[in-house]
Formats: structure tokens, sequence, C-alpha cells
């Protein structure tokens, strides 16, 4: 018998930044003090908010406590959490596509996930050890929209049933198991 | 109380062996070709030494067995799909004389669970059926004992053979066809493995789970569950969840009427990735949170301490 808070889950956090040096580190500091375990940072330099601020997005593992403690501890230090409303947070998702990844285009693949999902790949590692001619597999992470994880999930077995791609599927939104 | 024990395979033999441990004597024993009929109970050292030396339990006949002086019928024949014969009938007899079945053949509570809810109804006997579902594993006693309307969802590693092959490509970074032929040679898998691999047998065990769930609003059969295996499984995507803190399951869910079986990423330190045989359910209680039961989930002496359980609950 197990209690599920005690589980590790993987979250995303949109953050936006004022553009100023060391803005990022700080922002990144309260999230290793607070026990988070910092997975990815996506810094989209060149794209800048209405109001001139410049969104980072951070991918980290935490137990639900722990995060809760997180984003109290940005918010305490001054940093712009905008996903973090309790039903804002955004989700991270974590498949594992095989197949024939590489010569069903793996590049469209993403784009038309990107597409009809709405959701971000945040992260792709592909392994092809017999070769790009021989059947692949690919983990990709993606964030998106709280709740739209069942309709994402939905929209990537489309697309992997047309290319005749397998999907291996998390069990639980956010990585719980 | 006096066994009618159907079904000469490992389960029912180890019945067969551990009954009188357990305080029964056994008045029937059947075989596929043979049955042996005591009414003082059968010498059930000598009938399975000539089990295993001439193939055979008994000079009598296998249907005797079913109008046999007993209290409870032990339904242990294999699973069979569709219709779930011969062992529905089985069951029916036992019901239609007013005695209990307790089965431990998945295929008429999974593929016709209305059929055997009716009989039961009729009859002044009833049906359990804990060893169809993670072996030893009290997983539908536990339901039951919480009420299944409090119970959300179930979500379980209910195959050993398939957790055996994934949980060893995953350590070992070998194939899935080199690990099976392992498999194979320890006696771990069949030499026919197709249910296993194929999730078959994790879709039956899900589809009992919801019958038991739906509490006989909702009748499940295989036909209901979407069911995947692992035979598609790459030594290179176990690699790829491995390096994210993850690996693969045969993971088997039963949440809000539907039943599906499939490959699943679970973190590698979560409950449900047990290594080895090991089998796992995790009930999702309304008021308790998770509930996870791990253990045995097959094998002979295992299967047969959930019948004898069973027996004992009557």
């Amino acid at each position: 018998m197990s209690d599920s808070t005690d589980e590790v889950r993987s979250y995303t956090v949109r953050l936006e930044l004022v553009d100023e040096p060391g803005e990022l580190l700080r922002a990144l500091e309260p999230i290793a003090t607070s026990g988070g375990n910092l997975l990815s940072i996506f810094h989209e330099r060149g794209n800048v908010t209405p109001r001139g601020h410049i969104p980072v997005e951070v991918d980290l593992e935490a137990t639900p406590e722990r995060f809760d403690g997180i984003v109290d501890a940005l918010r305490d230090a001054g940093i712009n959490v905008i996903q973090a409303g309790a039903e804002q947070y955004s989700e991270a998702l974590t498949i594992i596509l095989t197949g024939h990844l590489v010569n069903t285009d793996l590049s469209d693949t993403l784009s038309r996930i990107h597409e009809s999902t709405d959701a971000t790949v945040t992260d792709l590692s592909l392994s092809a050890p017999g070769g790009t001619d021989d059947a692949s597999s690919a983990r990709i992470r993606l964030a998106t929209e709280e709740g739209a994880v069942d309709e994402a999930m939905r929209s990537i077995r489309t697309v992997a049933d047309e290319k005749g791609l397998h999907v291996i599927e998390p069990l639980a939104a956010g990585g719980d198991a | 109380m006096r066994l009618a024990v159907i079904g000469a395979g490992a389960v029912g033999s180890a019945v067969v062996e551990l009954a009188s441990d357990h305080g029964h004597s056994v008045t029937a024993f059947a075989d596929s070709s043979s049955a042996v009929i005591d009414s003082a109970g059968i010498d059930t050292a000598a009938v399975l030494d000539r089990k295993r030396t001439d193939g055979v339990v008994g000079s009598d006949a296998p249907e005797d067995a079913l109008s046999a002086e007993y209290d409870v019928l032990v339904e242990a024949t294999p699973t069979t799909l569709g219709d779930a014969e011969p062992g529905f009938s089985h069951v029916q007899a036992a019901l239609e004389r007013d005695r209990h079945a307790v089965l431990a053949n998945k295929g008429p509570v999974a593929e016709r669970y209305a059929d055997v809810r009716a009989l039961e109804r009729e009859s002044e006997g009833s049906v359990l059926f804990e060893a169809t579902v993670g072996g030893a594993m009290p997983i539908l006693s536990t339901i039951d004992d919480f009420d299944p309307s409090h119970i959300t969802a179930v979500r379980g590693v209910l195959n050993g053979t398939a957790n055996f092959i994934l949980s060893r490509m995953a350590t070992e970074g070998l194939d899935y066809e080199h690990v099976l032929a392992e498999a194979q040679d320890l006696g771990v898998a069949e030499a026919d493995p197709t249910f296993d691999v194929d999730g078959t047998d994790a879709a039956l065990k899900g589809v009992i789970i919801a019958n038991v769930l739906s509490d006989d609003e909702t009748e499940y059969t295989l036909d209901d569950a979407e069911v995947e295996g692992i035979q598609e499984i790459s030594g290179s995507a176990l690699e790829l969840a491995r390096a994210d803190g993850r690996t693969v399951r045969l993971i088997a869910e039963v949440v809000e009427g539907s039943v599906r079986v499939g490959p699943r990423l679970v973190p590698d330190n979560a409950p449900l990735a047990v290594s080895g045989t090991r089998n796992i359910a995790q009930l999702e209680t309304e008021h308790a949170g998770q509930l996870n039961i791990s253990g045995r989930g097959a094998g002979g002496p295992e299967t047969a301490s959930a019948v004898l359980a069973d027996i004992g609950r009557l």
C-alpha cells in the first residue's frame, strides 16, 4: 500500500522573465532549493510577450506537495509565474513512438502532432540502432494545456495510425502511475 | 466441505493436494478423459500419483463427477473464449443442483458473466472466482470488501509472463524474441505464449474486474476490451524509457466502464513497475486513496490458495 502524494510527477511551468542578466538563474534557484528536479528549460529568446517579458518554459519533476512549494517560492522571489493558477498548470506528457520513424518523415510527424494538438514538443530522443531504414524509437516530451492530455493523446494516436507507427502511452496524465 | 474438482492441470491438482490441509475432502476429481469418485473422499495422494504416471485420474467417466456428492464444484479446466464451454456447463450443473461453484477458469465470468449471475440468482449456491484474477492475490475480495461502488479505477500488471519478458528486456537490453525463447526455456512462458504476450489473458482479467465493478449493471466481454500486446516493443524503446527514469509495463486498466490493456510508460520507481513474474493490482478507492496488492499472479499452489480462500468464504 502506498500513498500517491509521495510520487514524483512531471510538470511544466511557464514563466515570464524580465530581460535582464541573471534573471533566468534567479528563476531556477527556487526550483532546486525547494526539491524540484529540473528536466529541461525552453528559453524563447526573440519571443517577447506584450509586456516586454521573455517567456520561459521549465520542465521539472517533483512530488505534488513540493510542486506547490516551488510555485510559492517562485512567487516569493518575485518571478512572474504565468501558468500556475490551480487549474492552469500545463501538463507534461512523455510518449514513446516506435516503427519506421525516419522513413515516415519524423519531422512531419512532429509538426502534425504539434498542429493537431496545441501541444509543444519540448524534448526528443531518437534511437535507431538498426540505421535509419530500420525500425526505430523516439521518446517525445510534450507540454499541453491542463486537461488537454486526453485530446492530445487521441490526436497522436490518429497520426501514428496513419503512419503505421506504434505509440507507448504514459499510464496517466502528468506521468503519475 | 466436500469438493468436486473439475480439471486436473496445475491448479486443479494443487487444489486436490491442499484440500485436506484446509479441512476439506475431495469427493470427485475429473480430468478431460476420466474421473475418480468416492463419497467418503478420494485418496488424493494415490490419485495424483496415478495422474502423473498414467495420465488419468481414475476409471469413471468425467461427466459422472458432475453428479457426484459434493458441496462445492471447483471449475479448473482451461479457459475457453466465446461460449466458455465446457466450463460454463460445469458451473451450470452445480448451481442447478443448488451447490456452490468456485472458478479458476476465466471463461465463464469473462465471456458469460450475466448468464452465470442469472443462474446464481436461481440457485441456493453461490459463485466465487477470486482465482481468475491475479492468482494468490486477494483482488476481487478486496473490491468486494470495499464495495465496488467505492472503487473508481483498477490498474495492474496481471500477466506474469509478459511482465517477465518486459522487465528482462529492460534490465538486460535484450530483444523480445531472445527473452521470449529464454522465458520458454525457464517454463515462465508456455510453448504457445500467444494469450500472454498479445494481451488477451490480461484483458480477460480486466473484463472480470469490470464485471465486478459494474455490479451487474453492464456486462463486459473480451470484445469490449481494447487490447494491445507486447510483441512490438523493441529494446530501443525500453532503452529510451530507461534513460528518462521510466519503464514499459503491460498494464490492464479498468476505469469508468472501459477496459484497456496495452504497454504503457510508468516511472521506474512506481509501484506498478514490478519486475519478473510478479503481479500487482492498484485499486483507486473513493475514500482511502490508492491500495496496492502485489504477489504471485500465477502458479498451481498460488492459484489453488485463492480457490481455497473462496471456499473458506462460502
